[in-house]
């Protein structure tokens, strides 16, 4: 069973009057509690295939599955009840939210839109939300600017997770938090993966972090895929030319091995 | 090896939504002549308000006090380059600053205080604000005493976004050679051929056609190589590269760290390498300074920091570091799908 699968997905631009394609006949699947990573350089397509199989952005071809259901299909209030399924976390997070909100109210609008708690009992569910990503339930009522970036991340994993989504797109969700942050946001994302059997699109252009987190990973340049396969042995021996200048351009700490 | 600079209990505190954050806590140390020094440390440990120090580009607003001394002797060789420009010579004023710094004894400050409006350099106009918290007002650089450095001639400074530290109208040929005509007092021929001699050293393709091209016709990459260019047209005895590759991707972050690697190196050049990125340094770097809060943690050389870290915060940055040889936190968890 898959959660989503990507056949012959395909989206041109128009850049300087000629066309380009942004994202060139990609295939690719995702199971559940299953992390793909999306890796390349600036430009190949990774933010573009997110933007895709969320449907911010119309293909020109290509079929997207999710659920079993044909998702490019959907319109109205059938795309809008699906899309609860499929939540997303971006890089940075004080630009996802109103700036002007407080953590309470980011939380409550999913549980209201998606009818998935009741008035009176969504205070009680915000609380929960915000201890499951690890934060204390006092947060609830501090403005969005006035969190820390890490809180922040935190905030919109919560806001993901309310809508009980079987896939996540996180679009280099860590890539600006600081590394002691980073590397307890990531566990977070794990945890909540096992417990909930959530599959990710992580989109990053870190192959550390993507070796640290992902099954498997799928690498594109110029909106192709260029190879695929399980994310550790890619990454131990890339086969493309542009798996190679990843691989190679990664920096590596020369520490000597200590116990 | 000669200090080119020597910093000496530098403090920094900024106002911040009417509460007073000290940036940096007492920060001493020398950067050599010469050398590649790598200064770390998270968001907050006051590792951008150092490089902003050194640079003389604190805000006004910024609270300033121990002292950041140039070997004038250095700093001359650099200076002999550029000829008499007719300003007068002034003498820093000191009354303001000496009451804004009570309260420390070692109360002077050799480089930060001058707010005379001497001469600031076409680049400091454009720099963006990176002090977090956006402090609209920038101290001017001033000279008059021979160890008083001067931004674009004697420092040059990539900031981590060229979007904003070039100007997005002027075709980057000019933005370059208004650098060169400025602090070499060359004519403008001359200097848009030194431009494009640059151009070419930052390995920037068509050199010839880049020369008209403003900054959005270029890629991220590109605008990054150019803003190494004109930091480094007059010849500055420091580069100072400010988080220069953050928002690269890792690629293009490679070529520019062997970029600035093989620049220093040409032209004598002392780097100062600012970055979150532990590993990143210590590719680049001889020495790395840890930041932590606005402290300096622990200053060694790269290899003493990477295999023997002195401090218990050094060694959770290493360790947090991601690489192609860490154990994935997949199996950490014991879980795998």
């Amino acid at each position: 069973m898959t959660v989503l699968a990507v056949s012959n997905l395909s989206k041109r631009y128009r850049r300087g009057g000629k066309p380009f394609a942004a994202v060139d006949d990609v295939s690719f699947e995702i199971g559940p509690a299953e992390t793909l990573a999306l890796a390349g350089p600036s430009g190949s397509g990774k933010s573009t295939i997110a933007r895709l199989a969320l449907r911010l952005l119309e293909p020109d071809a290509g079929r997207i599955q999710f659920e079993g259901a044909d998702f490019l299909a959907l319109s109205g209030a059938a795309l809008r009840a699906r899309r609860a399924r499929l939540q997303m976390v971006f890089q940075d997070p004080l630009a996802a939210f109103n700036p002007r909100s407080i953590v309470a109210r980011v939380l409550d609008d999913p549980l209201r839109i998606h009818g998935i708690a009741s008035r009176s009992e969504r205070p009680r569910r915000i609380a929960a939300l915000l201890e499951r990503v690890g934060l204390d339930a006092g947060l609830a009522a501090r403005a969005i600017h006035e969190i820390s970036g890490g809180q922040r991340q935190r905030v919109a994993i919560a806001r993901a997770i309310a809508t009980r989504p079987s896939l996540i797109v996180l679009d280099e969700a860590v890539s600006a938090l600081d590394v002691s942050v980073r590397g307890q946001i990531l566990e977070l994302l794990l945890d909540l993966q096992r417990q909930e059997r959530i599959a990710y699109l992580f989109i990053s252009h870190d192959l550390g972090v993507i070796r640290a987190v992902a099954h498997r990973i799928v690498i594109l340049d110029a909106g192709r895929v260029a190879e695929s396969g399980d994310a550790r042995t890619v990454i131990a021996s890339p086969q493309s030319a542009i798996g190679k200048a990843l691989v190679a351009a990664t920096p590596r700490l020369n520490r000597i091995k200590t116990p | 090896m000669t200090a080119l600079l020597s910093i000496r209990d530098l403090t920094v505190r900024y106002r911040r939504g009417g509460v007073e954050v000290t940036a940096l806590k007492g920060i001493s140390l020398d950067v050599e002549a010469g050398e590649r020094l790598a200064i770390i440390g998270e968001s907050g440990s006051g590792k951008s308000t150092l490089a902003l120090a050194i640079a003389r580009l604190l805000a006004r607003s910024a609270r300033v006090g121990g002292t950041i001394e140039w070997s004038a002797s250095l700093l001359q060789k650099s200076q002999s380059v550029t000829p008499p420009s007719g300003l007068p010579a002034i003498s820093p004023a000191r009354g303001e600053i000496g009451s804004l710094v009570a309260g420390s004894p070692s109360a002077t400050l050799e480089t930060g205080e001058s707010r005379d409006d001497g001469l600031i350099s076409p680049l400091a106009g454009e720099m963006p604000g990176r002090v977090e918290g956006g402090v609209p007002e920038r101290r001017p650089s001033a000279i008059g005493d021979n160890n008083i450095p001067l931004l674009g001639r004697d420092i040059g400074f990539v900031f981590q976004d060229p979007s904003s530290s070039l100007d997005p109208v002027m075709p980057v040929g000019k933005q370059i050679a208004e650098v060169a005509r400025t602090h070499l007092n060359l004519a403008w021929a001359d200097a848009y051929a030194k431009a494009k001699t640059l151009l070419e050293r930052v390995r920037l393709p068509d050199p010839e056609a880049a020369l008209r091209a403003c900054p959005h016709q270029l890629s991220g990459g590109q605008k990054q190589r150019v803003a190494i260019a004109a930091a480094i047209a007059a010849g500055p005895k420091l580069l100072i590269a400010d988080e220069a590759t953050s928002a690269l991707d890792t690629i293009v972050q490679a070529e520019i760290v062997s970029l600035i690697r093989g620049l220093v190196t040409e032209d004598g050049m002392t780097l100062a390498f600012i970055s979150h990125d532990i590993a990143l340094a210590a590719t680049l770097a001889e020495r790395i300074a840890v930041l932590r809060h606005g402290e300096l943690i622990e200053l060694g050389e790269t290899d003493q920091i990477l295999n023997a870290p002195r401090h218990a915060y050094t060694r959770t940055l290493l360790d947090a570091h991601l690489g192609l040889d860490a154990k994935p936190l997949l199996d950490r968890q014991g879980a795998s799908a």
